[in-house]
């Protein structure tokens, strides 16, 4: 066990603690603030505070507001931003690395559906080694309650016929579905990487 | 023995029934007439794509991609890996490139594959079936098939994000690659100059928990087409595919737009070009219906 007063410590160092925990974190340092991320991200009007004002954030150590913002959950994933970045950060991957983070520690806002469907992915393609895509379509439609999810599926009715009809959609799907041979050791190693994972992280905690 | 052989990685969304198989259908197509032989990875699984984050931290989603490769190793050591899907490329390509990279999460993902009773080694080459048509096949190549060229028709060659950056096609630029308008002129239609439009993301994954958000960028996307005189759309991503296609009737609603227009793969445009029927191109996989292409398929 570690000594609270250092962990106090070390949490006030909150660049320090993302460079240690956060994927590819130890480039966050780098950013030289010229914006180019912000102004290339196709979501970036959304953004609570876009990647060079998270980098700065976390420079000033405010862990809380970094954490526990909507910001890199708004990522789409598109490289436009590592693409361009003038001094070539990985910053794709930090937002998911952020995002990966404050999950993991429970700081993430409640009700982000990027959050949400994120998690559901994970749980559905590490079940049976691939993803179901009616299951996941489905718990996508029901995760904001029964009611949401009656209205959602009406909305989507008729997007959802057109992908049946051209066989692009199957409800046997439903039943089981496509799967890996092996899903028993693929989980096994799943299981072992996040063992792993956790030990690191835990180390830094405290 | 077919002329070019890959180690094959189809990814989820190409399964039966799921919603990229008919861009599996098509590639199958392209392929006889190219003489590729895809021999698919054994027991493949999810890649995570681009969303798995949220449950899955670096190492778990580091191992997903390190296992498809070691499988692939195992079954067809000389191969290339080839994907179709953008995000099984990207995925398995970033994964592929920071183990051999980072000797700590090389030695820690092998500690983990250990568990399935695999090594991943990392010595192959991750690649995308569009460089497999433009580096091994080439433009003169991918000529030769042409039974039907696709004369008269205006396509926007939408590459989208993930097929494009961060490593895109050898010598293409970020910003405004060509190689899709290549391959459409070279299959003898017309593909729409200066589309805007061409690498600018369709939203992703975040389609669906962002719905709004995305189809602001999807109008954009299509109305960008329609402006350059386009009749349809070609993409090779299956993300983008879909989310062009299918929910226009949803922002016609919403913009008071009246978009129609086809979205379909390369493989589709191919097959057809090629002279293959409407099922052998998967013309039956469109939610909007590629008429012209159907004609020229039917002739």
């Amino acid at each position: 066990m570690s000594n609270p007063v250092t962990v106090e410590k070390y949490r006030n160092n909150f660049l320090r603690e993302v460079e240690a925990n956060v994927e590819e974190g130890d480039w966050v340092k780098r950013c030289m603030q010229c914006g180019v991320c912000s102004g290339s991200c196709p979501l970036g009007p959304h953004w609570e505070h876009p990647p060079q004002e998270l980098f700065m954030m976390i420079r000033a150590g405010k862990r809380d507001e970094v954490l526990g913002s909507s910001s890199m959950w708004m990522c789409t994933s598109c490289y436009n931003c590592i693409a361009r970045c003038p001094r070539e950060l990985p910053i794709t991957h930090i937002m998911h690395g952020l995002a990966h983070y404050a999950k993991r520690l429970g700081l993430s806002p409640k009700n982000q559906q990027t959050k949400k469907f994120a998690q559901k992915f994970w749980d559905n393609l590490s079940k049976k080694g691939r993803v179901n895509e009616l299951k996941l379509g489905l718990s996508l439609y029901f995760m904001n309650g029964f009611m949401e999810g009656v209205k959602m599926s009406l909305k989507m009715q008729k997007v959802g016929l057109g992908m049946l009809k051209t066989k692009r959609m199957s409800p046997f799907e439903m039943l089981g579905g496509h799967g890996c041979k092996d899903s028993k050791g693929l989980q096994a190693i799943l299981n072992k990487a996040r063992e792993i994972e956790e030990a690191k992280i835990s180390k830094f905690q405290g | 023995m077919a002329k070019h052989n890959y180690s094959f990685y189809p990814g989820c969304s190409s399964q039966k029934g799921a919603s990229s198989s008919n861009q599996l259908r098509s590639t199958q197509t392209i392929c006889e007439e190219l003489d590729i032989q895809l021999n698919e990875i054994p027991d493949w699984n999810c890649c995570s794509a681009s969303i798995g984050y949220a449950g899955g931290g670096q190492l778990p989603r580091l191992a997903l991609s390190a296992r498809n490769i070691a499988l692939s190793e195992q079954a067809h050591p000389d191969q290339d890996i080839v994907a179709t899907c953008a995000a099984c490329w990207l995925a398995t390509r970033e994964a592929n490139d920071r183990l051999n990279e980072n000797s700590t999460l090389m030695a820690e993902t092998n500690k983990a594959l250990k568990e399935g009773s695999l090594t991943f080694k990392g010595n192959k080459k991750i690649r995308h079936m569009v460089e497999v048509l433009i580096e091994d096949i080439g433009y003169e190549g991918i000529k030769k098939p042409i039974k039907k060229p696709l004369e008269g028709i205006k396509i926007a060659g939408y590459v989208g994000c993930q097929t494009n950056r961060p490593f895109g096609i050898n010598g293409e630029s970020f910003e405004n690659p060509v190689y899709l308008d290549k391959l459409i002129a070279t299959l003898g239609a017309e593909p729409v100059e200066d589309y805007d439009k061409k690498v600018s993301c369709c939203g992703g994954a975040l389609m669906f928990s962002e719905p709004e958000k995305s189809q602001a960028l999807v109008k954009d996307i299509i109305e960008s087409a329609y402006d350059g005189g386009a009749e349809m759309i070609v993409t090779p991503c299956p993300v983008c595919q879909m989310n062009v296609e299918v929910y226009q009737e949803q922002i016609n609603k919403k913009y008071g737009t009246k978009f129609n227009i086809p979205s379909v793969y390369y493989s589709t445009l191919m097959s057809v070009a090629y002279g293959r029927s409407a099922k052998d191109a998967a013309l039956d996989g469109q939610v909007i219906r590629a008429i012209k292409l159907e004609e020229i398929a039917a002739k």
